[in-house]
């Protein structure tokens, strides 16, 4: 599995890119184009109705609401949105929970994960377990318990309650875990047979070799609380700790009845853009944190 | 992912005083895991042996045990059952449609074309990181009667429907956003099974004049079956739990034709039944555990 994982790097991609182009080079590949390229218009179709509908006017979409093209290009949508009461407060909430979310996976699965590749303990294979349990067992099953839990401890409509339950992702922990295996025993007995205690060996030298799975934890949990919908809807009570995603669903909800298009796709465009613009950037983080949930 | 067995050669105290280190490292996940996966998991199968009600909370003892009635009357709820039949249609048609379309593009990409490889992956890939609100909301614009949908089909002379509000077409977009969603995570895994084979299998298969096709049909298919499997058994847990699609887009709605057993949970839980709302959840607990076993015993082998 770890195989399957490393085949995913882009370096990998390429050597098998020139290996496989000798094979198919007879073959229609003016038709295989076309159709990739049709298959890809098709996807981007939403992203083009958020960017075109976003930029049209109030009235304009009122008189023709499914119009392809903009007839004026404005921007009024954005600026009414950003003076949408709440909303920089949705927007705030969001950034505060994500930064929870991903300090709490870094410190939790790097250390969990570690542990569990490279100690030997009684419990490990209970431990691991836990792992696995909590990534199988379905959200539907436990958010109602969670949620008394949350309403017990204080934490109900806040920012704390909502993070709390993600701060230590099983799959953040599976990825410390598949990464720890890679690392040498060697290196590490080394370490213990010149004295180093546990903690300097994981600080001093584990640590500084895990930054690609430091990195693809601190992406997946980013994007796991950015989009998180259910949890913090249900957590949230008031306004003030909405994030932006419930915001965003509540705005909506409101604007439609207005059929105020225009606003709910620019809310929607802002919501998007942040997860869309570091996937393109880090691309292989995704792909890698992805299929990782996909390699149990 | 074997359990990699340190050899012999560590003293008992070693591995004790591994012991404490190790529990210490893992305490913040532990804490994490027992509080919102292990107590909730018993609670909710405690919860679904009672009449437990909203407003039971703050005085728990005077919640009646009540043995399997929920599980009872769950199954005898035309509403559940309903949402059963639907889950089960989300499953038998979103899987495969998501599998064929995520496998098609993967040995597209595979075949060996180089330019604008990197674009097509970011393309097919980016839905899956794409924020389901967000995208929910393009949805209903597009969707909706007035929307960029029927627009184009008004293009070519059809008048299209209010897609949301029709109880039997209401289910094939919701489905299609799912697909939508999903099949680039599909993608994905299937190309890191399909550079897992070979290429000297394919050239051998060349030699001996087998065309494009049969080396599909009789190399890359069997040689994909774990994969395939993978990909499957995700993919059915996923669909199973289907929550979002159909609460964003319908709230389960137009008369429940789009309601799935995960909504089915939180609409009780939103009335209050929180008894029922635990046995319906319970029941969607043995479904993802019997998936899950059916994965292991399928894949076991390989691993």
């Amino acid at each position: 599995m770890t195989a399957v994982a490393a085949s995913l790097n882009d370096a990998d991609l390429t050597a098998a890119e020139d290996r496989t182009a000798v094979r198919t080079r007879s073959v229609g590949r003016p038709l295989l184009y076309g159709a990739l390229v049709l298959c890809a218009l098709l996807t981007l179709l939403p992203f083009y109705w958020v960017v075109s509908g976003s930029l049209r006017g109030l009235d304009e979409i009122r008189a023709d609401p499914g119009a392809w093209v903009p007839q004026h290009v404005t921007l009024d949508n954005f600026v009414r949105l950003f003076r949408t009461e709440g909303f920089g407060r949705f927007l705030t909430n969001s950034v505060l929970v994500a930064l929870m979310v991903v300090i709490g996976n870094i410190v939790a699965a790097s250390a969990a994960g570690y542990a569990l590749a490279k100690l030997e303990f009684a419990g490990r294979r209970l431990a691991f377990g836990a792992v696995m349990a909590a990534m199988m067992v379905p959200f539907t099953t436990v958010f109602v318990t969670q949620f008394v839990i949350t309403v017990d401890m204080g934490l109900a409509d806040t920012l704390t309650g909502i993070a709390l339950p993600g701060v230590a992702l099983p799959l953040s922990v599976f990825i410390m875990r598949q990464y720890a295996q890679s690392v040498p025993d060697e290196l590490l007995e080394a370490a213990r047979i010149d004295g180093a205690g546990e903690f300097r060996i994981f600080f001093r030298i584990f640590l500084p070799l895990a930054g690609p799975a430091v990195a693809t934890i601190t992406i997946m949990s980013f994007l796991t609380s950015w989009n998180n919908f259910i949890w913090p809807l249900i957590v949230a009570q008031s306004t003030s700790s909405y994030t932006l995603p419930v915001g965003l669903a509540a705005t909506s909800q409101a604007a439609q009845h207005v059929t105020d298009y225009g606003l709910v796709l620019a809310g929607a465009l802002v919501v998007m853009l942040p997860v869309l613009v570091l996937f393109l950037f880090l691309q292989r983080y995704f792909v890698q944190g992805i299929a990782g949930s996909g390699m149990r | 992912m074997t359990t990699t067995l340190v050899p012999g050669a560590r003293s008992k105290g070693r591995r004790s005083r591994h012991t404490a280190v190790a529990w210490l490292f893992l305490a913040p996940f532990a804490a994490v895991f027992v509080l919102y996966t292990a107590i909730p998991t018993v609670a909710a199968l405690g919860f679904s042996l009672t009449d437990l009600r909203g407003s039971d909370l703050r005085h728990p003892l005077a919640v009646d045990f009540t043995g399997l009635d929920n599980y009872l009357r769950l199954f005898q709820d035309p509403t559940f059952l309903r949402d059963i039949l639907n889950t089960a249609v989300f499953v038998a048609v979103g899987v495969p449609l998501t599998m064929a379309i995520g496998f098609a593009l993967a040995v597209a990409l595979n075949s060996g074309i180089r330019r604008m490889r990197g674009v097509f992956r970011t393309v097919f890939f980016a839905p899956v990181v794409t924020n389901i609100v967000a995208v929910a909301l393009i949805w209903q614009y597009a969707f909706n009667a007035g929307g960029t949908v029927n627009k184009a089909l008004g293009y070519v002379g059809l008048a299209g429907p209010n897609w949301l509000d029709d109880p039997h077409l209401a289910m094939p977009v919701v489905i299609l956003l799912g697909v939508w969603r999903n099949f680039g995570t599909a993608m994905v895994l299937f190309l890191a099974g399909l550079q897992a084979v070979p290429e000297d299998v394919y050239e051998a298969a060349a030699l001996d004049g087998a065309g494009k096709w049969r080396q599909l049909r009789h190399i890359t298919l069997p040689l994909l079956l774990p994969t395939t499997l993978m990909v499957s058994v995700l993919l059915t847990v996923f669909y199973l739990q289907v929550f979002d699609e159909p609460y964003l887009l319908t709230d389960g709605g137009p008369l429940g034709s789009t309601e799935s057993v995960s909504l089915y949970t939180y609409h009780q839980f939103g009335s209050g039944q929180l008894g029922m709302s635990s046995a319906a959840s319970f029941v969607m607990l043995l479904l993802v555990l019997l998936v899950s076993v059916v994965q292991f015993r399928l894949l076991r082998p390989r691993t």
